[in-house]
């Protein structure tokens, strides 16, 4: 983020996410359950980004993410940036990575799985390039696609 | 075990090494004196939980159990047990972990297995959870063909049926893709197809073809392992009734295979292996069955003293 982009930042203290696969922020704010923010949350869908052609951002006020939403969102959008903000300034700048393991992350999709059965905490394994999520106990895998719409 | 394994729960936690270390076990078994066999499980405790109904993976672990002189308990019918009355699977597993030295459990919910081992403090061998694994099935398949051809590197397997819901064929083909220069062939009706996924993970280090044609791959076959089309994986009746004679074998087949041949299948079989194959040399399945209880017997006598 240059200094052109901070002076656009509209929060005082709080995280924004940068570099977000264009279209993924609307399934951040779900993620991050911020559909119904108490605090201001702007959004950006589709800007310019020099990187990625097309990005979207997510700037929420008054937020600094748990290393758990930041793996949730390392599985849709690694690569993405999670700045944090205090005074109008960024404190801490890091890239998102996807994570090796999505534990509780994201629900087995397999109905007939134990873990869906007896409402177990999750356990999956991740692959990358392409993206999929092995179930540790019905060893099920799950796609990209899939895992968009699984994680909890 | 040599290995670090401590349960027996999927064909993926087996290397090479493992899967080899437990066929020489079971060759080791089928030689041993049934007095001294006697001797290795004595004073053991092994539950055999079968919360879903089963005949021979039963039977025979009950069978390899007593034949080495351990005591079972247990129930082969999950209405009998308490999951009927809402206990979760590791509060059942838990408490029977308090009672025996190792736990032999069936289940139809997939994962069930990965969770027992997970909670319990004794050995799990999994005998089949829903349509996910056997891998007890598996490793007897495996011990069948290095038994009859002396190896299992370098043949040519065919499978034949139900390739997409039929689970001993999934751990088969990633059992096999362990092993050096196997070909596969695999023959099904366009709607019984093997997964993508698996066929895509294994081709690697597998040689595959597919075909809906039996005849097309007959001649290079030294190994033809059939499986039952199962009708309870069908919503649709019809769809089965249209699909369930698609493939009928009997020793017609045998005028184009090469000398060695041999067919397999899990069993049971309803009408897609005839009875007239089963007085030729090509029919291995009941010696198959058979291979249950030493390969069984290998897997519980490596794991009697596992320490979790």
């Amino acid at each position: 983020m240059n200094r052109d982009d901070i002076r656009l930042i509209p929060i005082a203290n709080g995280t924004v996410l940068d570099h977000l696969p264009a279209g993924s922020a609307l399934k951040i704010l779900e993620i991050l359950d911020l559909e119904k923010p108490e605090e201001a949350v702007t959004v950006a869908i589709n800007t310019e980004s020099k990187r990625s052609g097309k990005k979207d951002l997510v700037f929420i006020e008054g937020k600094e993410l748990s290393p758990e939403e930041t793996d949730k969102i390392g599985l849709i959008a690694a690569g993405a940036t999670v700045n944090l903000i205090e005074n109008s300034k960024v404190k801490k700048k890091e890239e998102i990575v996807m994570p090796d393991h999505a534990d509780g992350l994201i629900k087995c999709m397999n109905p007939k799985c134990i873990s869906t059965v007896e409402n177990l905490n999750s356990k999956f394994s991740i692959s990358k390039k392409p993206l999929k999520a092995k179930c540790f106990y019905c060893e099920k895998q799950m796609s990209e696609s899939e895992i968009f719409n699984a994680i909890r | 075990m040599e290995s670090k394994l401590t349960d027996v729960v999927s064909i993926s936690d087996f290397s090479r090494k493992d899967i080899e270390a437990v066929l020489k076990e079971a060759a080791r078994m089928e030689k041993m004196p049934l007095s001294e066999k006697a001797k290795l499980l004595e004073g053991k405790v092994v539950a055999s939980l079968f919360f879903e109904p089963s005949t021979r993976t039963r039977l025979s672990f009950e069978t390899a159990i007593q034949t080495l002189g351990g005591r079972v308990i247990g129930f082969s019918n999950a209405k009998v047990s308490s999951t009927k009355k809402g206990e979760t699977l590791s509060d059942t597993i838990t408490m029977v972990a308090g009672y025996a030295d190792l736990i032999v459990m069936r289940h139809s919910i997939e994962g069930a297995a990965r969770r027992a081992a997970e909670t319990s403090s004794k050995p799990v061998l999994n005998g089949g959870d829903g349509a996910n694994q056997h891998p007890t099935q598996t490793l007897l398949d495996l011990y069948t063909i290095q038994k009859q051809f002396g190896k299992i590197d370098g043949l040519t397997i065919g499978m034949l049926g139900d390739l997409k819901y039929g689970r001993t064929v999934h751990s088969l083909l990633y059992a096999l893709s362990k092993f050096k220069d196997v070909k596969v062939r695999l023959i099904a009706p366009e709607s019984l197809k093997m997964p993508n996924q698996m066929v895509e993970e294994t081709k690697s280090t597998i040689g595959i073809k597919e075909t809906e044609n039996v005849n097309e791959f007959l001649p290079e076959l030294d190994v033809l392992y059939v499986t039952r089309i199962q009708k309870e994986r069908f919503v649709d009746e019809f769809e089965y009734e249209q699909i369930k004679n698609v493939y009928i074998l009997g020793k017609e087949i045998l005028k184009s295979t090469k000398k060695g041949f041999r067919v397999m299948h899990p069993l049971p079989r309803i009408n897609e292996i005839k009875t007239d194959l089963d007085s030729t040399d090509a029919a291995l399945y009941f010696e198959q069955a058979k291979n249950g209880v030493p390969v069984r017997q290998a897997l519980l006598n490596m794991l009697k003293d596992v320490k979790k």
